[in-house]
């Protein structure tokens, strides 16, 4: 690196990188210890103190059949959703990418669930699939006499959720593997053909393998966001119910802490959810090393 | 080689059907919106378009005090994502300086990606409460002002400038600052493009954190403003909601069909948390 720059300019490099060092100590790190520190304390009934209670809101937590069914249901949902919406927008954006009359209308036309919130998502799905409403449960209905009534029916929500979810989803993964495939040469593609390889041959001998870096982050990415930032759809749609089969971890968390007010026990969520992301971190670290971000 | 014409056929059914499938929802919504409610209730449900869309919208608009919702959200997605990327592009342009601490640094940028908004959210609020941010624009935008994918994409480009170019500079008497300035931040359009979009879309869809820290229609952004419009105990004006629902989709998909292009070329990034 250039010493006459180190040199001469440190002050300004400091400068440069102070205002996001500042912003990551305020409101990411120093609160992110605040959680692990109030993860060790009870709040008194009126909010006003707080009690040290050792390990008492994990243990009570790992031993809350309420705890573990979320915990359950959050996996179980975020697989689900990552696994669909993944393996359809490669499906999709493989056969987009073919040399065809308006690709690139079909390209726009499958994108544009991106815009949507995770909110929108489940408004929308909500109403479609809606048991008074919804067009789509009432031909579900019609066609094989299955009532899916997702205001009492838990299964049927649950499933509202991952349909809603990976919706959403799908069109955030099908930009990735867009950008993705334009890296895929052609002339490779074109080598195989006359060496007359089936499209399947072609896609997992050839593809695949150069599409398996953005595939794998999009996993973890996925994964990451699946698991944190769904709250929006349970919210709108379900508030956890009926009967906590959508209670997800995130959705459980917000109403321990802002409508119970259990500030200690709820930081205790937040320390097992950090447990998860560093779980994630470290499988990213050790399978694909900073080769995932760069791509 | 040509493909059998049987197949391209049936690419061409697979692709209507998929579109289809996928955009069904929106044009769904965008029918429910031109209903009277009498129509939205009936059964079986009907799939038409009504005779009811102004009255819906307007309704919507009045109902859900549209105007001030959407330049609340527009206000807080533009000054984070400008936020987001100036930080970003100074802070690694550190990368080009060699100086004590420069990586412990750059892994504490990093690390951001570690910790999603729900592993803090309830220090994070009593610090917005502590500084008096609670309903305010404060509390929506500045917390969001570091970005690891920011830093990470800027870094990555960064690498590929030759080193020469900042030697030469330095040689002539041009500043860091003015090669930043001059030099980097035009060559970096496309990156910057890319950011703003991802980082626009995303302030505007965030609903989490304005759930918890406003309240006041003062700083209310469109998702919880159309939550509002949901009544839990009563039966739900689905075409009015749906009316308020593509206003306020609109904006987003605006940014996104504009900057679609660069988004696509530039695109090596990951979304924040």
């Amino acid at each position: 690196m250039n010493s006459k720059f180190a040199k001469k300019y440190r002050y300004l490099a400091y400068l440069l990188i102070a205002p996001s060092i500042i912003i990551v100590t305020t409101f990411l790190i120093y609160p992110s210890l605040q959680s692990l520190y109030l993860s060790f304390f009870r709040s008194t009934p009126f909010g006003n103190r707080i009690i040290y209670v050792g390990f008492q809101n994990f243990q009570r937590l790992l031993t809350s059949p309420a705890y573990w069914n979320s915990l359950t249901r959050s996996i179980v949902f975020t697989a689900v959703t990552v696994f669909i919406s993944i393996a359809s927008a490669l499906i999709l954006a493989v056969v987009t990418n073919k040399k065809i009359k308006g690709a690139k209308i079909y390209k726009s036309l499958l994108i544009w669930p991106f815009a949507f919130s995770f909110a929108f998502s489940g408004i929308i799905w909500g109403v479609l699939m809606h048991p008074n409403v919804g067009i789509m449960s009432y031909y579900i209905q019609v066609l094989t006499t299955f009532e899916f009534n997702w205001i009492n029916n838990g299964t049927a929500a649950f499933i509202l959720i991952i349909i809603a979810s990976s919706w959403r989803m799908l069109g955030y993964n099908f930009i990735f593997f867009i950008a993705a495939l334009q890296n895929v040469s052609p002339e490779l593609l074109e080598a195989a053909d006359i060496d007359g390889a089936s499209p399947v041959t072609k896609f997992w001998r050839i593809t695949f393998p150069l599409i398996s870096p953005i595939t794998f982050f999009l996993l973890i990415m996925n994964t990451l966001q699946v698991f944190f930032l769904t709250f929006g759809v349970v919210d709108v749609l379900t508030q956890g119910g009926p009967a906590r089969a959508t209670d997800i971890v995130t959705y459980k968390l917000f109403r321990d802490a802002f409508l119970s007010m259990r500030t200690g026990y709820a930081s205790a969520q937040s320390i097992i959810l950090f447990v998860f992301v560093a779980v994630i971190t470290i499988i990213q670290f050790k399978y694909a090393g900073e080769k995932v971000f760069y791509q | 080689m040509k493909r059998k014409k049987s197949t391209t056929i049936f690419i061409h059914l697979f692709l209507i059907i998929s579109v289809f499938l996928v955009s069904f929802p929106i044009i769904y919504a965008f029918m429910v919106s031109t209903l009277n409610i009498n129509e939205v209730y009936s059964s079986p449900p009907k799939l038409q378009l009504g005779n009811n869309l102004i009255n819906n919208y307007q309704e919507a608009w009045q109902r859900s005090n549209m105007g001030k919702l959407l330049f609340n959200s527009a206000f807080i997605s533009i000054v984070t994502a400008v936020g987001k990327i100036a930080l970003s592009i100074s802070a690694a342009f550190v990368y080009f300086g060699n100086f004590p601490g420069k990586n412990i640094l750059f892994i504490m940028i990093l690390i951001t990606h570690m910790l999603p908004l729900p592993i803090r959210i309830v220090p994070t609020y009593q610090l917005m409460d502590n500084l008096g941010w609670l309903d305010t624009y404060y509390a929506l935008t500045i917390p969001f002002f570091a970005s690891a994918t920011g830093v990470l994409l800027f870094r990555q480009f960064y690498m590929t400038v030759p080193e020469s170019l900042l030697e030469a500079s330095l040689i002539d008497g041009i500043t860091p600052l003015r090669f930043l300035w001059s030099i980097l931040i035009p060559l970096s359009k496309s990156n910057i493009v890319a950011l703003f979009t991802i980082e626009f879309i995303w302030v505007w869809n965030q609903y989490l954190w304005p759930l918890v820290t406003t309240n006041s229609a003062r700083v209310r952004v469109v998702q919880i403003g159309l939550k509002m419009l949901i009544p839990s105990d009563a039966q739900p004006e689905w075409n009015v909601i749906m009316a308020a629902l593509i206003i306020g989709v609109i904006p987003p998909l605006l940014v996104y069909l504009t900057l679609q292009k660069s988004l696509v070329e530039g695109f090596a990034m990951q979304q924040d948390k």
